[in-house]
Protein backbone atom coordinates (compact mmCIF):
# COMPACT_ATOMS: atom_id res chain seq x y z
CA UNK A 1 0.00 0.00 0.00
CA UNK A 2 1.41 3.45 -0.68
CA UNK A 3 1.04 6.47 1.63
CA UNK A 4 -0.05 10.02 0.16
CA UNK A 5 0.96 12.84 1.64
CA UNK A 6 -1.30 15.73 1.51
CA UNK A 7 1.46 18.39 2.20
CA UNK A 8 5.06 18.38 2.40
CA UNK A 9 6.34 20.92 4.78
CA UNK A 10 10.30 21.55 4.04
CA UNK A 11 11.15 23.01 7.98
CA UNK A 12 15.10 22.94 7.38
CA UNK A 13 16.95 25.51 9.12
CA UNK A 14 14.57 26.75 11.07
CA UNK A 15 14.97 27.06 14.70
CA UNK A 16 12.35 25.92 17.52
CA UNK A 17 9.45 26.39 18.01
CA UNK A 18 9.28 27.56 14.33
CA UNK A 19 9.13 24.13 13.28
CA UNK A 20 6.01 23.37 15.93
CA UNK A 21 4.14 26.35 14.43
CA UNK A 22 4.37 25.42 11.45
CA UNK A 23 3.24 22.47 11.35
CA UNK A 24 0.43 23.42 13.59
CA UNK A 25 -1.02 25.69 10.91
CA UNK A 26 -0.31 23.00 8.02
CA UNK A 27 -2.20 20.99 10.01
CA UNK A 28 -5.15 23.02 10.13
CA UNK A 29 -5.88 22.77 6.41
CA UNK A 30 -6.24 18.87 6.67
CA UNK A 31 -8.96 16.21 6.56
CA UNK A 32 -9.09 13.78 9.46
CA UNK A 33 -6.75 10.98 8.18
CA UNK A 34 -4.65 13.06 5.90
CA UNK A 35 -0.99 12.48 6.17
CA UNK A 36 1.75 15.16 6.55
CA UNK A 37 5.05 15.17 6.44
CA UNK A 38 7.65 17.64 7.39
CA UNK A 39 11.32 17.48 7.34
CA UNK A 40 13.53 19.46 10.10
CA UNK A 41 17.12 19.88 10.99
CA UNK A 42 16.88 21.00 14.12
CA UNK A 43 17.98 18.17 16.73
CA UNK A 44 15.38 19.47 19.42
CA UNK A 45 12.40 18.65 16.82
CA UNK A 46 12.49 15.23 17.59
CA UNK A 47 11.55 15.13 21.57
CA UNK A 48 9.18 17.65 20.55
CA UNK A 49 7.04 16.11 17.25
CA UNK A 50 6.91 13.67 19.86
CA UNK A 51 5.46 15.54 22.86
CA UNK A 52 3.51 17.66 20.47
CA UNK A 53 1.74 14.93 19.01
CA UNK A 54 0.56 13.50 22.05
CA UNK A 55 -0.43 16.83 23.51
CA UNK A 56 -2.54 17.21 19.97
CA UNK A 57 -3.81 13.56 19.88
CA UNK A 58 -2.73 14.07 15.95
CA UNK A 59 -0.57 10.42 15.32
CA UNK A 60 2.70 10.42 14.64
CA UNK A 61 2.94 7.80 12.04
CA UNK A 62 6.41 7.73 10.85
CA UNK A 63 9.73 9.22 12.01
CA UNK A 64 13.19 9.10 10.43
CA UNK A 65 17.08 10.40 10.14
CA UNK A 66 19.10 11.36 6.62
CA UNK A 67 21.98 12.70 8.20
CA UNK A 68 21.67 15.84 9.76
CA UNK A 69 17.74 15.96 8.26
CA UNK A 70 14.96 14.41 10.49
CA UNK A 71 11.89 13.14 9.09
CA UNK A 72 8.36 13.09 10.49
CA UNK A 73 5.09 11.92 9.48
CA UNK A 74 1.78 12.83 11.18
CA UNK A 75 -1.75 12.19 10.73
CA UNK A 76 -4.82 14.55 11.59
CA UNK A 77 -6.68 13.32 14.50
CA UNK A 78 -10.25 11.77 13.61
CA UNK A 79 -12.64 14.40 14.63
CA UNK B 1 37.77 60.63 -2.12
CA UNK B 2 36.20 60.03 1.43
CA UNK B 3 33.73 57.09 1.58
CA UNK B 4 30.28 57.85 2.70
CA UNK B 5 29.35 55.48 5.52
CA UNK B 6 25.75 55.18 5.65
CA UNK B 7 24.04 53.82 8.89
CA UNK B 8 19.59 53.32 8.82
CA UNK B 9 18.55 52.89 12.79
CA UNK B 10 19.27 54.84 15.38
CA UNK B 11 19.00 51.65 17.99
CA UNK B 12 21.29 50.24 19.62
CA UNK B 13 23.11 48.92 17.01
CA UNK B 14 23.28 51.88 14.75
CA UNK B 15 24.83 54.01 17.17
CA UNK B 16 27.57 51.39 18.38
CA UNK B 17 28.41 51.10 14.60
CA UNK B 18 28.51 54.95 13.94
CA UNK B 19 30.15 55.82 17.28
CA UNK B 20 32.95 53.02 16.60
CA UNK B 21 33.45 53.90 12.36
CA UNK B 22 33.25 57.80 13.49
CA UNK B 23 36.00 57.09 16.16
CA UNK B 24 38.75 55.22 14.02
CA UNK B 25 37.96 56.62 10.72
CA UNK B 26 36.24 59.80 11.74
CA UNK B 27 38.14 62.53 10.10
CA UNK B 28 38.33 60.10 6.71
CA UNK B 29 35.17 59.20 5.95
CA UNK B 30 31.52 60.72 5.91
CA UNK B 31 29.87 59.37 8.33
CA UNK B 32 25.78 59.62 8.49
CA UNK B 33 22.90 58.12 10.58
CA UNK B 34 19.30 57.70 9.50
CA UNK B 35 16.86 58.02 12.43
CA UNK B 36 13.04 58.36 11.97
CA UNK B 37 12.17 59.65 15.28
CA UNK B 38 15.74 60.88 16.68
CA UNK B 39 15.25 59.16 20.17
CA UNK B 40 16.94 56.11 21.23
CA UNK B 41 14.84 54.02 23.11
CA UNK B 42 16.30 51.63 25.72
CA UNK B 43 13.57 48.69 24.88
CA UNK B 44 14.16 46.59 27.49
CA UNK B 45 13.01 48.36 30.24
CA UNK B 46 9.42 48.36 28.19
CA UNK B 47 8.52 45.44 31.03
CA UNK B 48 9.33 47.27 33.79
CA UNK B 49 7.54 50.04 32.79
CA UNK B 50 4.02 47.98 32.32
CA UNK B 51 4.25 46.85 35.90
CA UNK B 52 5.08 50.73 37.02
CA UNK B 53 8.93 49.83 37.96
CA UNK B 54 10.19 52.32 35.69
CA UNK B 55 9.23 55.45 34.38
CA UNK B 56 8.67 55.89 30.29
CA UNK B 57 11.35 59.30 29.88
CA UNK B 58 13.74 57.16 31.74
CA UNK B 59 14.09 54.68 28.94
CA UNK B 60 14.33 57.74 25.96
CA UNK B 61 17.19 60.02 24.70
CA UNK B 62 17.65 62.37 22.13
CA UNK B 63 20.27 60.01 20.08
CA UNK B 64 22.02 63.69 18.96
CA UNK B 65 23.24 63.46 22.75
CA UNK B 66 25.34 59.80 22.09
CA UNK B 67 26.65 60.18 18.81
CA UNK B 68 30.01 61.51 18.51
CA UNK B 69 30.47 64.85 16.57
CA UNK B 70 31.55 63.60 13.85
CA UNK B 71 28.28 61.27 13.00
CA UNK B 72 25.92 63.84 11.07
CA UNK B 73 22.25 62.57 12.18
CA UNK B 74 19.12 62.80 9.94
CA UNK B 75 15.76 62.76 11.43
CA UNK B 76 13.83 61.13 8.42
CA UNK B 77 12.54 57.50 7.64
CA UNK B 78 14.42 56.01 4.61
CA UNK B 79 11.72 54.43 2.61
CA UNK B 80 13.63 52.46 -0.25
CA UNK B 81 17.28 51.21 -1.04
CA UNK B 82 18.59 51.09 -4.19
CA UNK B 83 21.70 48.85 -4.20
CA UNK B 84 22.11 49.26 -7.53
CA UNK B 85 22.54 52.53 -7.29
CA UNK B 86 24.17 52.89 -4.02
CA UNK B 87 22.06 55.24 -2.77
CA UNK B 88 18.68 55.33 0.14
CA UNK B 89 16.11 57.72 -0.82
CA UNK B 90 14.31 59.24 2.17
CA UNK B 91 10.68 60.14 2.70
CA UNK B 92 10.77 63.61 1.24
CA UNK B 93 12.28 62.26 -1.65
CA UNK B 94 16.41 63.50 -0.44
CA UNK B 95 18.75 60.49 -1.58
CA UNK B 96 22.06 59.83 0.65
CA UNK B 97 24.85 57.65 -1.66
CA UNK B 98 26.87 55.57 0.51
CA UNK B 99 30.29 53.07 -0.11
CA UNK B 100 28.86 51.12 3.06
CA UNK B 101 25.70 50.70 4.40
CA UNK B 102 24.68 48.90 7.76
CA UNK B 103 20.89 48.31 8.57
CA UNK B 104 20.12 48.35 11.69
CA UNK B 105 16.46 48.79 11.66
CA UNK B 106 15.12 46.80 13.90
CA UNK B 107 11.93 45.03 13.72
CA UNK B 108 8.15 46.07 13.88
CA UNK B 109 5.06 44.51 15.58
CA UNK B 110 1.79 43.72 13.72
CA UNK B 111 -0.93 42.68 16.28
CA UNK B 112 -3.38 43.03 13.44
CA UNK B 113 -2.20 40.10 11.55
CA UNK B 114 -3.59 37.94 14.40
CA UNK B 115 -7.59 37.85 14.28
CA UNK B 116 -8.69 39.92 16.74
CA UNK B 117 -5.35 40.42 17.94
CA UNK B 118 -5.66 44.38 18.43
CA UNK B 119 -8.03 43.17 21.56
CA UNK B 120 -4.44 42.33 23.75
CA UNK B 121 -2.07 44.00 25.50
CA UNK B 122 1.41 43.80 24.55
CA UNK B 123 4.57 45.63 26.43
CA UNK B 124 6.05 45.20 23.02
CA UNK B 125 6.34 49.24 22.16
CA UNK B 126 6.47 52.00 24.34
CA UNK B 127 2.97 53.01 23.86
CA UNK B 128 1.66 49.14 24.81
CA UNK B 129 4.00 49.06 27.71
CA UNK B 130 2.33 52.98 28.82
CA UNK B 131 -1.35 51.71 28.19
CA UNK B 132 -0.93 47.87 30.01
CA UNK B 133 0.29 50.10 33.01
CA UNK B 134 -2.97 52.12 33.27
CA UNK B 135 -5.03 49.08 32.57
CA UNK B 136 -3.27 47.02 35.05
CA UNK B 137 -3.50 50.19 37.80
CA UNK B 138 -7.58 49.62 37.14
CA UNK B 139 -7.37 46.09 37.43
CA UNK B 140 -8.95 44.47 40.53
CA UNK B 141 -8.38 40.61 39.95
CA UNK B 142 -9.31 37.88 38.01
CA UNK B 143 -7.20 35.70 35.36
CA UNK B 144 -4.48 37.34 33.42
CA UNK B 145 -3.27 35.57 30.57
CA UNK B 146 -0.09 36.10 28.42
CA UNK B 147 0.70 34.02 25.42
CA UNK B 148 3.06 34.28 21.92
CA UNK B 149 1.19 35.25 18.86
CA UNK B 150 4.64 35.03 16.47
CA UNK B 151 7.72 34.03 16.12
CA UNK B 152 9.97 34.49 16.32
CA UNK B 153 9.97 38.05 18.80
CA UNK B 154 12.15 40.09 20.52
CA UNK B 155 13.86 39.52 23.67
CA UNK B 156 12.64 35.87 23.99
CA UNK B 157 12.87 35.23 27.98
CA UNK B 158 10.42 38.39 28.25
CA UNK B 159 7.22 36.75 28.28
CA UNK B 160 8.36 34.64 31.59
CA UNK B 161 10.14 37.61 33.21
CA UNK B 162 6.89 39.50 32.82
CA UNK B 163 5.25 36.79 34.68
CA UNK B 164 7.52 36.71 37.10
CA UNK B 165 7.74 40.69 37.59
CA UNK B 166 3.11 40.45 37.55
CA UNK B 167 3.29 38.41 40.00
CA UNK B 168 5.35 40.28 42.18
CA UNK B 169 3.70 43.36 41.28
CA UNK B 170 0.19 41.91 41.93
CA UNK B 171 1.06 40.49 45.78
CA UNK B 172 2.78 43.99 46.17
CA UNK B 173 -0.65 45.70 45.35
CA UNK B 174 -2.52 42.62 47.38
CA UNK B 175 -4.54 41.31 44.97
CA UNK B 176 -2.39 38.47 44.29
CA UNK B 177 -4.91 35.79 46.07
CA UNK B 178 -7.90 37.42 43.46
CA UNK B 179 -6.05 36.84 40.57
CA UNK B 180 -4.98 33.50 37.96
CA UNK B 181 -1.80 34.24 35.85
CA UNK B 182 -1.39 31.84 33.02
CA UNK B 183 1.71 31.59 30.29
CA UNK B 184 0.41 30.13 27.17
CA UNK B 185 4.12 29.10 25.56
CA UNK B 186 4.38 27.86 21.84
CA UNK B 187 6.49 24.35 23.34
CA UNK B 188 5.36 22.19 25.70
CA UNK B 189 7.66 23.82 28.14
CA UNK B 190 7.76 27.29 29.55
CA UNK B 191 10.66 28.71 27.48
CA UNK B 192 12.58 27.39 24.06
CA UNK B 193 16.07 26.69 25.89
CA UNK B 194 15.65 23.39 27.83
CA UNK B 195 18.36 23.96 30.71
CA UNK B 196 16.72 27.28 31.49
CA UNK B 197 12.93 25.71 31.05
CA UNK B 198 14.30 23.03 33.71
CA UNK B 199 15.41 26.23 35.82
CA UNK B 200 12.33 27.85 35.88
CA UNK B 201 9.29 25.54 35.82
CA UNK B 202 9.70 24.87 39.37
CA UNK B 203 9.68 28.43 40.08
CA UNK B 204 6.57 28.95 38.13
CA UNK B 205 4.83 26.49 39.86
CA UNK B 206 5.80 27.84 43.52
CA UNK B 207 4.44 30.96 42.88
CA UNK B 208 1.21 29.63 41.82
CA UNK B 209 1.67 30.80 37.91
CA UNK B 210 0.18 27.92 35.44
CA UNK B 211 1.86 27.16 32.22
CA UNK B 212 0.02 26.17 29.21
CA UNK B 213 1.91 24.02 26.98
CA UNK B 214 1.99 23.98 23.01
CA UNK B 215 -0.46 26.51 22.37
CA UNK B 216 0.17 28.64 19.65
CA UNK B 217 -1.96 31.76 19.29
CA UNK B 218 -4.46 31.72 16.31
CA UNK B 219 -7.03 34.11 17.26
CA UNK B 220 -8.90 36.27 19.63
CA UNK B 221 -12.85 36.71 20.27
CA UNK B 222 -12.88 40.05 22.64
CA UNK B 223 -16.49 39.64 22.92
CA UNK B 224 -16.45 36.23 24.92
CA UNK B 225 -12.60 37.27 25.76
CA UNK B 226 -11.37 33.58 25.09
CA UNK B 227 -8.20 32.89 23.12
CA UNK B 228 -8.00 30.26 20.60
CA UNK B 229 -4.60 28.10 20.04
CA UNK B 230 -3.53 26.52 16.40
CA UNK B 231 -4.06 23.11 18.42
CA UNK B 232 -7.66 23.94 19.08
CA UNK B 233 -7.71 24.77 22.28
CA UNK B 234 -9.01 27.67 24.01
CA UNK B 235 -8.46 29.78 27.28
CA UNK B 236 -10.82 32.63 28.97
CA UNK B 237 -9.52 35.99 30.30
CA UNK B 238 -10.01 38.72 31.83
CA UNK B 239 -7.09 40.51 30.98
CA UNK B 240 -5.04 39.22 27.39
CA UNK B 241 -1.38 40.20 27.32
CA UNK B 242 -0.05 38.95 23.89
CA UNK B 243 3.48 38.75 22.47
CA UNK B 244 2.42 40.62 18.89
CA UNK B 245 3.51 38.65 15.68
CA UNK B 246 6.99 41.06 14.33
CA UNK B 247 8.46 41.76 10.89
CA UNK B 248 11.14 43.89 9.19
CA UNK B 249 10.37 47.03 8.16
CA UNK B 250 8.60 48.32 5.63
CA UNK B 251 12.14 50.05 4.03
CA UNK B 252 13.03 46.30 3.70
CA UNK B 253 9.95 44.88 2.45
CA UNK B 254 9.82 47.94 -0.19
CA UNK B 255 13.50 47.54 -1.44
CA UNK B 256 13.11 43.58 -1.85
CA UNK B 257 16.51 42.95 0.42
CA UNK B 258 14.34 41.03 2.67
CA UNK B 259 12.64 37.75 2.80
CA UNK B 260 8.87 36.69 3.01
CA UNK B 261 8.56 38.62 6.95
CA UNK B 262 11.11 41.38 5.78
CA UNK B 263 14.26 39.87 7.76
CA UNK B 264 17.84 40.65 5.48
CA UNK B 265 19.77 37.31 4.68
CA UNK B 266 22.79 37.73 5.94
CA UNK B 267 25.94 35.75 6.38
CA UNK B 268 26.08 34.73 10.14
CA UNK B 269 29.81 35.41 10.56
CA UNK B 270 30.69 38.87 8.51
CA UNK B 271 26.89 39.97 8.64
CA UNK B 272 27.02 40.98 4.99
CA UNK B 273 23.85 40.84 2.77
CA UNK B 274 24.19 37.44 1.11
CA UNK B 275 23.73 39.63 -2.26
CA UNK B 276 25.34 43.01 -1.92
CA UNK B 277 28.92 43.04 -0.34
CA UNK B 278 28.35 46.47 0.92
CA UNK B 279 25.41 46.12 2.77
CA UNK B 280 25.52 45.09 6.47
CA UNK B 281 23.15 44.35 8.75
CA UNK B 282 22.68 43.73 12.37
CA UNK B 283 20.47 43.32 15.10
CA UNK B 284 16.43 42.81 14.80
CA UNK B 285 16.64 43.38 11.17
CA UNK B 286 18.67 39.87 10.33
CA UNK B 287 17.75 36.47 9.42
CA UNK B 288 19.91 34.57 10.99
CA UNK B 289 18.10 31.93 13.46
CA UNK B 290 19.27 33.77 17.05
CA UNK B 291 17.70 35.73 19.70
CA UNK B 292 16.36 39.07 18.43
CA UNK B 293 17.71 40.97 20.92
CA UNK B 294 19.75 44.35 21.93
CA UNK B 295 22.68 41.86 23.05
CA UNK B 296 22.92 40.33 19.91
CA UNK B 297 22.75 43.64 17.94
CA UNK B 298 25.51 44.79 20.86
CA UNK B 299 28.07 41.92 20.09
CA UNK B 300 27.33 41.93 16.15
CA UNK B 301 28.09 46.03 16.05
CA UNK B 302 31.29 45.98 16.51
CA UNK B 303 31.93 43.05 14.46
CA UNK B 304 30.35 45.37 11.48
CA UNK B 305 32.06 48.16 12.17
CA UNK B 306 35.62 46.58 12.41
CA UNK B 307 34.84 45.23 8.74
CA UNK B 308 33.91 48.95 7.48
CA UNK B 309 37.05 50.48 9.70
CA UNK B 310 38.94 48.28 7.02
CA UNK B 311 37.12 48.88 3.89
CA UNK B 312 37.43 52.72 4.60
CA UNK B 313 41.34 51.99 5.45
CA UNK B 314 41.63 49.83 2.07
CA UNK B 315 42.66 47.19 4.51
CA UNK B 316 41.66 43.49 4.45
CA UNK B 317 38.67 42.39 6.40
CA UNK B 318 39.37 41.56 9.88
CA UNK B 319 40.01 37.80 11.42
CA UNK B 320 37.05 39.16 14.15
CA UNK B 321 33.84 37.42 13.16
CA UNK B 322 30.41 37.26 14.97
CA UNK B 323 30.41 34.28 16.99
CA UNK B 324 26.41 34.00 17.56
CA UNK B 325 27.62 35.40 21.54
CA UNK B 326 24.13 36.30 23.10
CA UNK B 327 23.77 37.30 26.82
CA UNK B 328 20.56 37.68 28.46
CA UNK B 329 19.49 38.85 31.68
CA UNK B 330 16.14 36.92 32.71
CA UNK B 331 14.17 37.98 36.01
CA UNK B 332 12.21 35.40 38.08
CA UNK B 333 10.77 37.94 40.78
CA UNK B 334 11.02 38.25 44.17
CA UNK B 335 14.65 40.99 43.50
CA UNK B 336 16.40 37.64 41.77
CA UNK B 337 17.36 37.21 38.30
CA UNK B 338 19.67 34.38 36.02
CA UNK B 339 21.31 34.68 32.59
CA UNK B 340 21.08 32.93 29.89
CA UNK B 341 24.68 32.74 27.39
CA UNK B 342 25.53 30.88 24.39
CA UNK B 343 27.25 31.27 20.59
CA UNK B 344 26.78 29.25 17.39
CA UNK B 345 29.37 26.81 19.40
CA UNK B 346 28.19 26.66 22.60
CA UNK B 347 24.73 25.71 23.98
CA UNK B 348 23.17 27.55 26.52
CA UNK B 349 23.46 27.82 30.39
CA UNK B 350 21.83 29.14 33.35
CA UNK B 351 23.08 30.13 36.98
CA UNK B 352 20.85 29.16 39.42
CA UNK B 353 18.71 32.53 40.17
CA UNK B 354 20.14 35.07 42.78
CA UNK B 355 20.26 38.39 43.69
CA UNK B 356 23.36 39.54 42.05
CA UNK B 357 21.89 38.68 38.41
CA UNK B 358 18.82 41.00 39.38
CA UNK B 359 21.34 43.55 40.59
CA UNK B 360 23.54 43.33 37.67
CA UNK B 361 21.20 43.55 35.37
CA UNK B 362 19.90 47.18 37.39
CA UNK B 363 23.15 48.04 37.26
CA UNK B 364 23.42 47.39 33.26
CA UNK B 365 19.89 49.45 32.90
CA UNK B 366 21.40 52.12 34.30
CA UNK B 367 25.05 52.31 32.72
CA UNK B 368 23.78 51.40 29.40
CA UNK B 369 23.42 54.89 28.54
CA UNK B 370 26.95 56.05 29.42
CA UNK B 371 28.71 53.03 27.86
CA UNK B 372 26.79 50.79 25.27
CA UNK B 373 25.56 53.57 23.04
CA UNK B 374 29.41 54.81 22.81
CA UNK B 375 31.20 51.21 21.95
CA UNK B 376 32.66 51.30 25.46
CA UNK B 377 31.54 48.23 26.53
Amino acid sequence: MSITIAISLDLKGLSCPLPIIKTAKAMKGLEPGELLEVFATDPGSVPDFAAWSKSTRNPLVETGQDGAVYHFVLKKKET
Amino acid sequence: MRNDVLILGGGVGGTIVANLVAKDVGESARITLVDSTGLHTYQPGFLYVAVGAEKATALQREESHLLRKEVKLVIESATFIDPGAKRVVLRSGRTLRYDELVIATGSRTVTDEVPGGIAAHDFYTMQGAIRLFHTLEEFRGGTIVIGVAGIPYKCPPAPVEFVFLLDDYLRARGIREQSQIKLLSPLNRAFTIEATSKLIQPILAERGIELIGFFNVESVDPVSRAVTSLEGETVAYDLLILVPPHRGQKVIEASHLGDERGWIPVDKNTLKHMQHPDIWAIGDATNIPISKSGSVAHYEASVAAAQIVAAVKGEPPPAHLYDGKVMCFLETGRGEATTISFDYDHPPTSPTPARRWHWAKALFNKAYWHTVPQGRL
